[in-house]
């Protein structure tokens, strides 16, 4: 469980996040929803260190986070799984390195034992055979996909996502989906996931924050988000023709 | 006031850097990695530079020398002191400037633009000093043996285009090269070179680790880093010849 306190943070002079508050359950995914440049990326970072909040504070299973130093946060920071929009994957190492470096870097494990595990995360997110290819030869998807694998790997017990099936095509998008949340089911993790595609909102939000201009504009249930009156909400959810003849049916 | 606040900057990257590696084993493998990048990497380019450089040296001070007071065996002197003093130390650390330099850049600021940087941090890994410390260390270790090398690839250079094209007899340079040798000039030269490996990995690091932005200005800092380490290593050269030399 992740509880936000009233979290905000500026760059410079602008609010990019106002009083923030919430809680993130365990074992199930939380979504963090809202246009671009609303400051989901910023809360993320905020919320695994990356970035200091300026007021508010952090709790990760009632233990605070944001008061701590670099050195402090050690032991969370092996708890922590994060994957980034853009992948972030390392573009000296082949796949089985990049999923491999936190073990190698963090346990005392063999090679076998790293190896086993190694091939374990990557079977879990459909990649087979790909082991010896460099990021540069994956397709934006599959580095989607080994980013995970990566962030699984020292089994967090706090998985970040950034917006993990962005760019992606609708089927993909779903497998991704459905893993995160096998995954958080699975291990019993605390998930957040970054989103703006709708298909996840319903598909595998069990909870729904609305981020609007740096502001909890809502939060709630995937069913809930179908009947809200809020304006603002609604004008971001139905945006598309489909989104708003779906709404009628409902 | 622009540079006071790098300044500032880059001693906090200094001190942040200086910490102990996480995991040796990992550490020596990137430091064996860079070695082989910094020094097996630069053989071609400083052998060039050396050999062409040496030769022009050379005929150049036989092209001076018309007085026939001065005998024909100071061209080695002169060849070997100019070499060793000046020439590879100096002018192949900036060409190293330019070669290791913008490449430690573009690794690094690509790494922070693509957000490979925060993935470190959010490992728990202390990021300046995984990557840049096995750099620092790599360079410090194997860029006075590429500039021994090149001393003698510069000297051979000498020897060659002074001897081949008839200019000067083989003993006679020869003899000028052993004619009042000061060892103490070559511990001179590895002490620069030394401390111009550092000045290039230090700030070709900070500038890429410092990088805003998407590929254009990975681009920039790229310069940057080559532009301020090359002016630092002319600073930082007179600075070492008042103090070591005179
Ligand atoms: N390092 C930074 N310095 C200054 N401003 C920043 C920085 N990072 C983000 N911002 C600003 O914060 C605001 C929120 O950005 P953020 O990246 O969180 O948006 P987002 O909700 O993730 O959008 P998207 O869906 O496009 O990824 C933006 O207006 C952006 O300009
Ligand atoms: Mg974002």
């Amino acid at each position: 469980m992740i509880e936000l306190k009233h979290i905000s943070k500026k760059f410079g002079d602008r609010n990019i996040l106002s009083d923030v508050s919430s809680v993130f359950g365990k074992g199930q995914v939380n979504l963090v929803i809202g246009g671009s440049g609303s400051g989901k990326t910023v809360l993320m970072k905020c919320m695994v260190g990356l970035l200091e909040v300026d007021e508010g504070e952090i709790l990760y299973d009632n233990r605070n986070f944001s008061s701590l130093d670099f050195k402090e946060r050690t032991p969370f920071r092996k708890e922590i799984g994060m994957v980034f929009q853009g992948g972030a994957l390392f573009d000296s190492l082949d796949v089985e390195k990049n999923v491999m470096f936190p073990l190698s870097m963090f346990t005392d494990m063999s090679y076998e034992e790293k190896m086993e595990r190694v091939n374990f995360c990557l079977h879990r997110v459909n990649l087979v055979n790909v082991n010896k290819l460099q990021p540069s030869e994956l397709s934006g998807g599959m580095k989607k996909r080994v980013a995970i694998a990566r962030a699984i790997a020292p089994n967090p017990k706090y998985l970040f996502c950034d917006e993990p099936n962005s760019g992606l095509d609708p089927r993909t998008s779903i497998v991704i989906d459905n893993l995160i949340k096998e995954i958080t089911l699975e291990y019993d993790i605390t998930t957040v996931i970054n989103t703006h595609d709708m298909n996840s909102v319903l598909e595998i939000g069990d909870k729904i924050t609305y981020l609007h201009q740096g502001k909890k504009w809502w939060e709630g249930t995937a069913e809930e988000i179908l009947r809200t009156d809020n304006k603002e909400l609604n004008g971001f959810i139905f945006a598309s023709k489909l989104a708003q003849s779906i709404k009628k049916v409902v | 006031m622009r540079w006071l606040f790098h300044f500032g900057q880059y001693w906090l990257f200094m001190k942040r850097m200086m910490t102990r590696p996480e995991k040796f084993s990992i550490y020596w493998k990137q430091f064996l990695r860079e070695c082989d990048n910094f020094g097996y990497g630069s053989l071609g380019i400083v052998a060039l530079v050396s050999i062409f450089t040496g030769a022009v040296i050379t005929i150049q001070t036989i092209y001076n020398l018309t007085n026939p007071l001065i005998p024909m065996y100071s061209v080695g002197i002169v060849a070997r002191d100019s070499i060793i003093l000046e020439f590879s130390p100096t002018i192949i650390c900036l060409v190293l400037a330019g070669k290791i330099g913008s490449n430690i850049t573009s690794e690094i600021g690509t790494m922070r633009v693509t957000e490979q940087i925060d993935a470190l941090e959010i490992m728990g890994i202390n990021s300046a000093a995984y990557l840049v410390l096995p750099k620092i260390t790599a360079a410090m270790f194997i860029f006075p043996f590429v500039i021994l090398l090149s001393a003698f690839l510069g000297i051979t250079g000498g020897y060659l285009a002074g001897t081949l094209t008839g200019k000067i007899s083989s003993a006679d340079f020869i003899y000028g090269l052993q004619n009042n040798f000061i060892p103490y000039n070559v511990v001179f030269a590895l002490i620069k070179s030394f401390v111009f490996a550092y000045i290039i990995t230090t700030v070709a690091s900070y500038h890429g680790f410092h990088t805003q932005g998407g590929a254009l200005e990975v681009g920039k800092s790229s310069t940057y880093a080559v532009v301020y380490s090359s002016i630092l290593i002319l600073i930082g050269d007179y600075v070492l010849t008042q103090l070591l030399l005179v």
